[in-house]
């Protein structure tokens, strides 16, 4: 899949390479040792730049909701 | 008064493979709508990993809403997520950004190995539709729900797409052919008995 930035797509390639790899052999499997830390970062730098320049919400989007009291609850059940 | 949606659905694939193919469900012959997806943020925290993505998708307005609304072709979506491997959950929690005053559309999915078979993966769906646009809001709202139940089948077909091309290639050749037959007429059948019960409310009392 295409990374929002044109110029990122390799980058992100290379770094979803590594990181699939290391979901299924080794995170799943209890070792949380991060292999992808360089891949990621040069990946990160590109998408950040690319994301800015499209003139985003960056504030939207890096609010954390998942897990917070900004959550909305389960809706309730039907009867 | 916030719309709301409910659903459950099944994968006939382990906990294991469903998160190991969350990451690379895309693109697949279902997601042509999704336009570009970029991880922005990704760490792991006592054993769980945190994951916040960025996709962008079209964003086809409703033809009577064309005149009215000037809104972008393209939309930006959030998609936060967490997975922990020690309890095999995993959950993601979906939010558009951009537009959220003509239609907010928040989903939670939460992934489980299914309580009645260990070998299957439960999918229990939440979605919740706002608007706040002055004089449409209601149809807005009724649009938002129709599109996502639309988007909803393509999301558990494409994904099923995915779980068959990784986890179907380890069988060998020469029985390759034979059985892949039998198991597209059976993923055919399976699909079809998939346990999908949408139950769709509205309700005034929501906040």
């Amino acid at each position: 899949m295409n990374s929002i930035g044109e110029e990122c797509t390799t980058l992100k390639r290379n770094y979803e390479d590594c990181f699939n790899k290391w979901f299924s052999e080794k995170f799943l499997k209890g070792n949380n040792e991060d292999d992808c830390a360089p891949l990621f970062k040069v990946y990160q730098t590109c998408v950040k730049k690319a994301i800015k320049e499209k003139n985003l919400d960056l504030d939207c989007m890096e609010k954390d909701v998942l897990g917070t009291e900004f959550e909305k609850p389960p809706p309730p059940v039907s009867k | 008064m916030v719309k709301y949606y409910t659903s459950t659905a099944l994968f006939k694939y382990t906990w294991d493979q469903v998160a190991i193919a969350l990451w690379q469900r895309y693109p697949n012959p279902y997601s042509k709508h999704v336009l570009s997806e970029d991880v922005v943020h990704r760490e792991v925290i006592n054993g769980k990993l945190y994951t916040k993505r960025l996709l962008t998708k079209t964003n086809p307005m409703p033809r009577w809403g064309e005149h009215f609304v000037r809104g972008p072709r393209h939309i930006c979506v959030v998609e936060e997520s967490i997975v922990d491997p020690k309890n095999k959950s995993l959950t993601t929690y979906t939010r558009n950004i951009g537009m959220q005053k003509l239609l907010t559309i928040i989903e939670k999915c939460d992934y489980i190995q299914n309580p009645e078979n260990l070998r299957t993966t439960q999918c229990n769906r939440w979605a919740w539709f706002q608007s706040s646009f002055y004089g449409f809001r209601r149809a807005l709202q009724a649009f938002g729900v129709e599109r996502y139940k639309s988007n909803v089948t393509k999301n558990v077909k494409g994904f099923n797409t995915t779980l068959e091309q990784l986890f179907m290639t380890d069988i060998p050749q020469q029985t390759k052919t034979k059985q892949k037959l039998t198991e597209k007429a059976k993923h055919a059948v399976d699909l079809a008995k998939s346990k999908t019960q949408p139950l769709l409310t509205s309700s005034s009392q929501l906040p």
